[in-house]
């Protein structure tokens, strides 16, 4: 049996950071979820941002329509029981009131469906990209090949929980990480292997699928350097859960020089690893 | 020969009696063996959940590590079997077999179902595909791993090159044999409404249940048929050479996921339909109003059902659909919200100047309203393809629908169950302790599945046996809120114990005046044979 004591404190301290959280968007380190928050990671790139603002949008709709919805139960359990109101009335027509309740949520899905359609095309619409990467989903893990710079297949596996370093994520790190430029506009291909995968990264707002036999498009920009975890997103079997996707945005000329040490190597991760560390004292100095 | 007749339809089989239930032609008594089998299937489906909750409570491997419950494949198994019993075993015998069959009768005022050996076969069939299902999570399914754990929807090529043992062949036959099941019960209760409704009964005066098994069952009939071909194309693929799924043989998967979905989608309101008729009854009961705008009720969920065929590929907005299609989906989609809508504003009215009296159903279809409303509106948020790329397949969705299903149909079940328990058994139940379950189940329900929305959000995915570490919290919460629920099935099964027991003498009506159907007018329970001379209807 756990230790209940242990927990509801735990449960209490969550409690309340969460929110703390919930009021200031602190504590929520980009790219990874935070324990205990209440909303989406922090947006990095257009598409997030713009899944957000729109997501922002339906919570105004929604919270108040459900608060609303309550009040009114609320409302006739109190003005309305036995003892409140002994004789039932007897109507059961009102048609201005059902014209009502059939255009008003008529009018709040136009209001919906006006930011709606344009997200859906952003989203869709690959803008002129920079280059293209080629994700493949296999039981269990990924490769990435990059055509334009010629960089060939490589594989990307789950660090296993004994073979954690310092700073790595039990089932989000991988062997060898996704690295792209900050700022750059990447066409990202999906497909599959074997069975369908599906690639996403929260902090994005991508989410692909990857089917065997097919070639599925999508794009991202990340606006900020930093490190990003996603996992595998459609159901894949036994290890599903653990072939995550880890991408490293870095500055241009951390960019080539990793391409220059040849992606999937130890040379070339000791490139990112000396970038990031580098970035790491840099930002330090700054606070 | 009619004396004859007479005579034969007094007496009752006794309850141990063999042949009463094997060989049953009685509506009554086949709806009761449905109930009793949801019971059943639901501790099975229930038990498998709370595996998951115990895996789930904490980060890392705890129940599903290679030890006594196997590894995490074995977590796969119980996800798809838990999704696929609640849906085929627990949800659908309790409403349509279960409340369908005693009351769609008795509520038109006739003396059985159409086809009464007809109505044998559908129900003795569901046992032997349970039997299938279960077996198949004892056989090899991956390799030497056991069971299928490719997700309810049954995905290729996980489904075929991705699960080479026998496992799933057992889950195909047995979902072919369920689905057997489904439609000739559909067939049975389609004729029955048409046909045998009692002089003076129109169509606009039957009462909203049995409108809500009439668009159901047309709703099976017409989505089975696609699941079964899905079904069949599956079993060929991966048995004898066929390839309508597998690329590598220019067929397709993603066609896969639009048969299923298009039998999936209905799927869903025929798991929710009936609750919505049973709702409509509580609420007018114990309101002691009629029902507020009965005729856009039943028109609403017409509504609901047309609908609900051409909606399916919301499911599948990451699968790379043209983006017209999506925004398509997403139209349609968003559509069913209005009749949605309609019905729980018309709810409300109902209670609106009423003289509403807080009985054990009412609580449970109050408490039904809300939280339909919580999952509906999460609903809306999912049906934007925009925002969905973000949310699909994460928990957001396993919120979303269990906010519809393990709470709306679920506590629509409960609701019905407490309204009909002393017409069905004959006996009275005690309040307070389905009282409490309705408190334990409603506090529980939404402490599991509440923080779910927030994982989702942090980017969770489903069907996942271990998670980020920064997942944890809500975990542990949601795992809490099943203990929770826990408490409030103890107390169903006290209310059963206590029922058996002291065996109070049910009265025919203990509603009262605002109890108005027809299945009132008779004893607790009602007789073996009902309405030898019909009723009518003014
Ligand atoms: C005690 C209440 C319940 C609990 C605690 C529970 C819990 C769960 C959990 C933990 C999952 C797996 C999620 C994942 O790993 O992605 C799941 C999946 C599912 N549940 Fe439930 N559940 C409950 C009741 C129900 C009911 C009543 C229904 C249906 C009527 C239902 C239908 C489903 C379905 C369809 C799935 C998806 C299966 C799949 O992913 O293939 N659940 N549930
Ligand atoms: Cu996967
Ligand atoms: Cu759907």
């Amino acid at each position: 049996m756990p230790d209940l004591y242990g927990e509801a404190m735990r449960f209490l301290t969550a409690l309340a950071l969460t929110w703390m959280t919930a009021a200031t968007g602190a504590f929520a380190t980009p790219g990874q979820p935070t324990d205990g928050n209440l909303g989406f990671q922090p947006a990095v790139t257009p598409i997030a941002n713009r899944i957000h603002e729109f997501h922002d949008l339906l919570l105004w709709i929604i919270i108040p329509i459900t608060l609303f919805v309550m009040g009114l139960l609320l409302w006739v359990i109190i003005r309305y029981n036995r003892k409140a109101n002994p004789t039932p009335s007897k109507n059961s027509h009102n048609t201005l009131l059902e014209v009502v309740w059939t255009a008003v949520p008529i009018l709040i899905l136009v209001v919906i469906a006006i930011p709606s359609f344009p997200l859906l095309y952003f989203q869709d619409e690959i803008p002129e990209a920079d280059f293209t990467i080629k994700a493949t989903g296999y039981q269990w893990y990924w490769s990435y090949e990059y055509p334009d710079q010629e960089v060939p297949e490589f594989f990307s596996n789950m660090v296993a929980e004994e073979d954690l370093q310092e700073g790595q994520l039990r089932n989000l790190s991988v062997d060898y990480p996704l690295v792209v430029p900050a700022g750059a506009t990447v066409r990202l291909q999906v497909t599959a292997a074997d069975v369908i995968h599906n690639w996403a990264m929260p902090a994005f707002g991508t989410k692909m699928d990857a089917i065997p036999g097919r070639i599925n498009e999508t794009w991202f920009q990340v606006e900020e350097e930093g490190i990003y975890y996603g996992q595998c997103s459609e159901l894949c079997g036994i290890r599903h859960a653990f072939m995550p996707i880890e991408v490293h945005a870095v500055s241009q000329d951390a960019f080539d020089a990793w391409v220059e040490a040849g992606p999937g190597t130890d040379e070339a991760n000791a490139v990112i690893a000396e970038y990031s560390a580098a970035r790491e004292t840099r930002l330090a100095q700054l606070d | 020969m009619s004396a004859d007749a007479a005579t034969h339809d007094d007496h009752t089989p006794s309850i141990w009696d063999w042949r009463r239930w094997v060989l049953s032609t009685n509506h009554k008594d086949i709806g009761t063996m449905y109930l009793l089998f949801a019971i059943f299937a639901g501790i099975i489906g229930g038990g498998l959940s709370g595996l998951m909750r115990w895996e789930l409570a904490e980060p890392g491997l705890q129940v599903f590590n290679n030890g006594f419950w196997g590894n995490e494949h074995n977590y796969n198994v119980a996800t798809t079997m838990h999704g696929l019993i609640m849906i085929f075993f627990m949800v659908m015998p309790a409403m349509i077999g279960g409340f369908g069959n005693w009351f769609v009768p008795l509520m038109i005022g006739a003396p059985d179902m159409a086809f009464p050996r007809m109505n044998n076969i559908s129900f003795w069939l569901l046992p032997f595909a349970f039997i299938l299902a279960v077996m198949s999570m004892f056989v090899p399914g991956a390799g030497a791993d056991q069971g299928f754990g490719g997700g309810w929807v049954l995905y290729p090529p996980l489904s075929t090159m991705g699960h080479n043992g026998p496992a799933m062949d057992l889950l195909i036959l047995s979902l072919h044999i369920a689905g057997v099941s489904s439609i000739l019960g559909a067939i049975n209760f389609i004729t029955t409404i048409f046909n045998m409704r009692a002089p003076g009964m129109t169509i606009h005066k039957m009462p909203l249940f049995v409108w809500s098994v009439l668009v159901t069952v047309f709703l099976l009939l017409l989505s089975l048929p696609v699941l079964a071909g899905a079904l069949t194309m599956l079993l060929t693929d991966r048995n004898f050479g066929t390839a309508f799924f597998a690329p590598e043989g220019g067929g397709d998967p993603v066609m896969y996921q639009h048969l299923f979905w298009f039998f999936g989608h209905p799927e869903v309101y025929i798991l929710i339909l009936p609750g919505f008729g049973i709702i409509s009854h509580i609420v007018s009961t114990f309101s002691r109003k009629p029902i507020f705008g009965y005729l856009g009720m039943a028109y609403a969920m017409v509504a609901i059902g047309f609908i609900g065929f051409i909606v399916w590929a919301h499911h599948m907005y990451t699968v790379g659909m043209p983006v017209d299609l999506k925004a398509y989906f997403v139209a349609a989609t968003m559509v069913i919200a209005v009749p949605t809508g309609i019905k729980i504003f018309s709810w409300i009215a109902t209670m609106w100047g009423g003289s509403i009296e807080f009985r054990t159903p009412m609580m449970w279809a109050i408490g039904f309203i809300f939280l339909f409303t919580v999952g509906g509106v999460t609903g809306v948020v999912l049906a934007n393809a925009g925002v969905d790329q973000a949310l699909h397949d994460t928990y957001y969705v396993v919120a979303h629908f269990h906010y519809v299903l393990s709470l709306g149909a679920v506590f629509a079940i409960f609701a019905g169950w407490y309204y009909w328990f002393e017409k069905i058994f004959g006996v009275k139940y005690n309040s307070l302790f389905a009282r409490l379950q309705f408190l334990f189940f409603f506090v529980g329900a939404n402490v599991i599945f509440f923080p779910q929305h927030f994982l989702g959000l942090q980017g969770m995915p489903r069907r996942y046996v271990d998670y980020a570490d920064g997942h944890a919290f809500w975990n542990m919460v949601s795992s809490w809120g099943y203990v929770i629920m826990l408490i409030g099935m103890a107390f169903f099964f006290l209310v059963l114990i206590d029922a058996i027991v002291r065996r109070r003498k049910a009265d025919a009506n203990p509603w009262g005046e605002g109890a108005t159907t027809l299945e009132w007018t008779l004893s607790s329970p009602p007789p073996f044979h009902q309405f030898s001379e019909l009723p009518k209807i003014k």
